[in-house]
């Protein structure tokens, strides 16, 4: 009895093992092949160069440049703990700290609740700087909106993209006095809205009097 | 087969695996994914348990079967993972949460430690589309009261919800109702 238990428990363990050893390399392929593609997408180009991974703390960050060599910004991978277990997200900086595109590597959150943060952020955070911006739910005083029903999984993500943005960015120019400033005189989404009424041109007034945000998000709405 | 789908339906009948069936199934594809998810493993456990019975002694047969499930389930999700990045990206999820479904040790301590593996391979398939059927209309009519859309289709406007149907007490709510229609549709005799 107790002997064929523990033949199932050995063999169930030495296919384990076996298994293991044979599928780690292609899965480990398949997750640089994805991160790869990652960085092309959240830096919004295809022909970029990116550098050797650079570790610091619990970041990995990836310095990226146009194929001139101009710097383009960063492409950082933070993690958080979601609400199923550690949530990994790749998210790319411009120079000034504001997010170009974002992607999540790696989630073990609810199917059709948390799992959502993929696309939900998209409209959200693209063009918001961490720096101006309060990167908290709006339940807790911030500036995004939760996902319906997982603020747990949105608290989480933001603390891995504010956590990124405070480590990488703001840290390595020094610029942390004035985006705390920024912060403190609250312009979030302005660079957002801009984006929308440079291309919307005349309608944006009365867009953004409508939201009730004023016309000075940017030097063309004031005009 | 028929059995697995109608007589023992494990949603609406047996009502196994309760736990993923009310927490995966906030719209119908996610309800189909699991269903067929766990249908894979069901088929594969179901014949390996009907292959290996006769040398497991009847008391450690519980723990027997654990172990081969739950080696299986880690294996299939490694080779998914591997070979299969595609449906590791929609099924990768659900997988782990198939090794706590109670339909897989039902059926192998019901069905395959007392049959053969032919057999057994077929009530896998029976009780897994059961299983798939019952999530996938759960699902439906879930997203469909909680979100107005049906496989990610909207059936009607972007402001209609009542997202109640897509969280827990929805859940709750839409399978009694459902497990009500189904009694009253089959259980005629």
């Amino acid at each position: 009895m107790v002997a064929v238990l523990t033949v199932i428990a050995l063999v169930a363990g030495f296919v384990l093992a076996y298994v293991n050893s044979v599928t780690a390399p292609q899965i480990e392929k398949i997750n640089a092949e994805n991160l790869a593609a990652g960085i092309k997408a959240v830096m919004g180009s295809d022909d970029i160069l990116v550098s050797d991974p650079e570790e610091i703390d619990a970041f990995t960050s990836y310095s990226v440049s146009d194929a001139q060599g101009a710097s383009l910004g960063k492409a950082v991978v933070s993690t958080s703990n979601g609400f199923g277990g550690p949530l990994k997200v790749l998210v790319g900086f411009d120079n000034e700290g504001t997010i170009k595109g974002y992607t999540v590597l790696e989630h073990a959150e609810t199917p059709g609740l948390g799992a959502k943060a993929g696309e939900w952020f998209q409209d959200k955070i693209l063009g918001k700087n961490p720096g101006s911006c309060n990167f908290t739910v709006s339940k807790d005083g911030g500036d995004i909106d939760a996902i319906t029903a997982s603020t747990i999984t949105s608290r989480a993500f933001l603390l891995a993209i504010q956590n990124a943005y405070d480590k990488i960015i703001a840290g390595s120019d020094a610029t942390t006095s004035a985006t705390t400033q920024a912060k403190e005189a609250h312009q979030c989404g302005a660079e957002g809205e801009c984006a929308d009424c440079q291309a919307e041109g005349a309608e944006c007034d009365s867009t953004h009097a409508s939201k009730g945000e004023g016309k000075d998000c940017c030097g063309k709405c004031k005009e | 087969m028929v059995n697995g789908i109608i007589k023992e339906n494990p949603t609406f009948v047996l009502l196994l695996g309760m736990c993923p069936t009310l927490g995966t199934t906030s719209s119908a594809i996610n309800g189909m994914s699991m269903g067929l998810a766990t249908m894979a493993v069901l088929i594969v456990s179901n014949l390996i348990i009907s292959l290996i019975k006769k040398l497991i002694p009847d008391m450690v047969r519980i723990p027997s079967y654990i172990v081969v499930i739950a080696s299986l389930v880690t294996v299939l999700q490694m080779l998914i993972k591997a070979y299969a990045p595609d449906v590791d990206k929609s099924l990768g999820l659900f997988i782990p949460l198939i090794v706590v479904n109670c339909i897989i040790l039902g059926r192998a301590e019901s069905f395959a430690a007392k049959n053969g593996p032919v057999a057994s391979i077929f009530d896998g398939i029976g009780i897994g589309l059961g299983f798939t059927l019952g999530l996938t209309s759960l699902g439906a009519v879930r997203e469909l009261l909680g979100t107005g859309a049906i496989f990610g289709q909207t059936l009607w406007g972007e402001s209609y919800g009542m997202l109640m149907f897509v969280l827990a007490p929805g859940a709750f709510l839409v399978l009694g109702y459902l497990i009500v229609l189904f009694n009253k549709i089959f259980k005629k005799a």
